[in-house]
């Protein structure tokens, strides 16, 4: 599963991870680690649990009452649930939701509302945020001239390269991200992707996506859900090219899903 | 047969369409019939005078300016006590409230204060507020007893506003780390605050027009004066017409009507505002 020449050190730590609503599961005995500054792509068809196990990553499922979860997740090997203060697990960890969500401000605000929230003030000290963001997102180009303007004018993915560079102005230690480029056309996504290869250094990054050549096109190792099951993980060009697992080969060849 | 079926449903169509337009048109024209008539008899008695003096012979002469100006109060003193305790139990209910039944009482509870009589108010405001907490008849028990009737409706303006908020808005702003008040006081209010003060507004209008809860709890028959703190009685609008309308024996009818006509322009020119507010809002609102 790891390469045996490298020693990534792991971020991420899933322990016997299961996660209700009510009395349905959603995730079945969840084992994983994700290491630090990798790309993990995580497939499979819809229900599977993907996106559940995101939002509990960064307990966005807090905010569902029949969420029930089983157990643990440690950053850093630090207990996500036990041991942090959900507003500051969630300014480590950053979400970049399915549908772009720029708020209603304009491009300026809409990035600096993090650094806002986390009681950065100085006009100068947001600018360089601003702009810093903006750069790293691959938007400061195509924005700069026109900070003031209302976010939701701008394209779709150029919202939502905004929504990633909203995302790094709070200085996050990981990204995940929840389908980003469903609603994209090619050229966007193209852009969104290359801005996540290009994060890579500084950030670690988990990539739900339906579009399994997404993963394979980004992803250092791709995660395999099917049912709430964690079917298969491993590296992605392993995982592409020799499955282990049967449903994981039925899956990427499409045969169903 | 199959010509005959659609006679029949042509015929149906055409009876349900006549019945609706109908019942349309049974709203609207006691609304316009009130506001012609109330216009053609009370227009001769809007003089600058009426606005700017006191009532004088018994209230058979002169203006209604302590009427107005106690009306103003009132609406003001209910402002001031039933926005902020409104929108504080609104975002309560919607952002942070489980759903238990301790909160389906309370929502339960507000929907049947909506649907408590006037009168009753005006007696509960007696009790309370004049006797057991001896305020005594004044414009703080009058608002008060007005705020607590406009409750309801603010309550339920205020949550529909709030609950219109996007909540991805939400999920984005916590997703960044944002506490919920945080997320509440950035994203949630701002975007919600035209709806709220709409529902306000329409609230107050409400009540400027009430005359039951303030007929034990502030409303004077005759003040020689103005009030001067709110602890004084005032006059209002609402009272003085019923007054100037049962109890005064040959007064002119364009001081009756000309007191109604005010009336309904201040109500008018609060809900004008509040439809304002919304179109404006609806204008910008870029979701």
């Amino acid at each position: 599963m790891v390469n045996a020449h490298t020693q990534p050190s792991v971020k991420i730590t899933i322990q016997n991870l299961s996660v209700y609503y009510d009395a349905s599961q959603v995730l079945r005995h969840i084992n994983c680690e994700i290491y630090q500054n990798e790309i993990l792509g995580i497939i499979g068809p819809a229900n599977s649990g993907k996106t559940s196990l995101l939002r509990t990553l960064n307990r966005l499922n807090d905010r569902v009452p029949a969420f029930r979860m089983e157990g643990s997740l440690m950053i850093d090997g630090v207990d996500v649930y036990k041991k942090i203060a959900v507003h500051s697990l969630r300014k480590r960890v950053g979400m970049i939701f399915a549908l772009p969500v720029p708020l209603p401000l304009s491009i300026y605000d809409n990035i600096a509302y993090g650094p806002r929230l986390h009681g950065v003030r100085g006009r100068k000290r947001l600018n360089e945020l601003v702009e810093d963001g903006l750069r790293s997102a691959f938007l400061w180009d195509e924005v700069k001239d026109r900070l003031e303007l209302p976010a939701m004018k701008l394209s779709g993915g150029q919202q939502q390269r905004l929504c990633i560079a909203r995302t790094l102005a709070v200085g996050p230690e990981i990204i995940l991200y929840d389908e980003p480029c469903s609603g994209l056309d090619p050229i966007s996504t193209a852009k969104v992707e290359e801005a996540m290869i290009r994060l890579k250094k500084d950030y670690t990054q988990i990539l739900v996506t339906n579009n399994t050549k997404q993963s394979a096109r980004v992803s250092d190792r791709t995660a395999f859900f099917l049912q709430g099951e964690l079917i298969e993980i491993g590296d992605t060009e392993k995982l592409f090219t020799v499955p282990q697992d049967k449903r994981t080969e039925d899956y990427i060849s499409g045969r169903f899903g | 047969m199959k010509t005959k079926d659609i006679g029949v449903a042509y015929l149906v169509e055409k009876f349900a369409f006549f019945m609706l337009l109908v019942s349309t048109l049974i709203i609207v024209v006691p609304v316009i019939l009130i506001t012609i008539i109330i216009i053609q008899n009370g227009i001769g008695g809007l003089t600058w005078e009426f606005l700017t003096e006191n009532p004088r012979l018994g209230m058979r002469a002169g203006g209604i300016f302590p009427a107005i100006i106690g009306t103003i109060y009132l609406v003001l003193g209910t402002m001031l006590f039933a926005l902020p305790v409104g929108i504080l139990a609104a975002i309560y209910l919607s952002e942070y409230a489980k759903d238990n039944w301790l909160t389906r009482l309370i929502d339960m509870t507000i929907v049947n204060l909506a649907g408590v009589p006037s009168v009753v108010y005006g007696l509960f405001g007696l009790g309370l507020f004049v006797t057991f907490l001896q305020f005594g008849a004044s414009i703080l028990a009058g608002s008060l007893t007005l705020g607590i009737m406009s409750l309801p409706v603010i309550i339920t303006a205020s949550r529909e506003a709030i609950g219109s908020v996007p909540q991805s808005f939400r999920e984005a702003s916590l997703a960044l780390g944002a506490t919920q008040w945080q997320t509440v006081r950035r994203v949630v209010l701002p975007n919600a605050l035209p709806g709220i003060i709409t529902g306000t507004i329409l609230a107050l209008s409400r009540a400027a027009g009430e005359t039951a809860p303030i007929l034990f709890t502030v409303a004077a028959f005759y003040l020689p004066r103005l009030p001067q703190t709110i602890f004084d009685q005032c006059m209002a609008l609402p009272y003085h017409l019923y007054v100037i309308s049962t109890q005064v024996p040959n007064i002119k009818p364009e001081i009756q009507y000309g007191t109604a006509l005010v009336l309904i322009m201040m109500v008018m020119v609060m809900n004008v505002t509040a439809v304002l507010i919304r179109a404006q809002f609806r204008k910008r609102k870029q979701w």
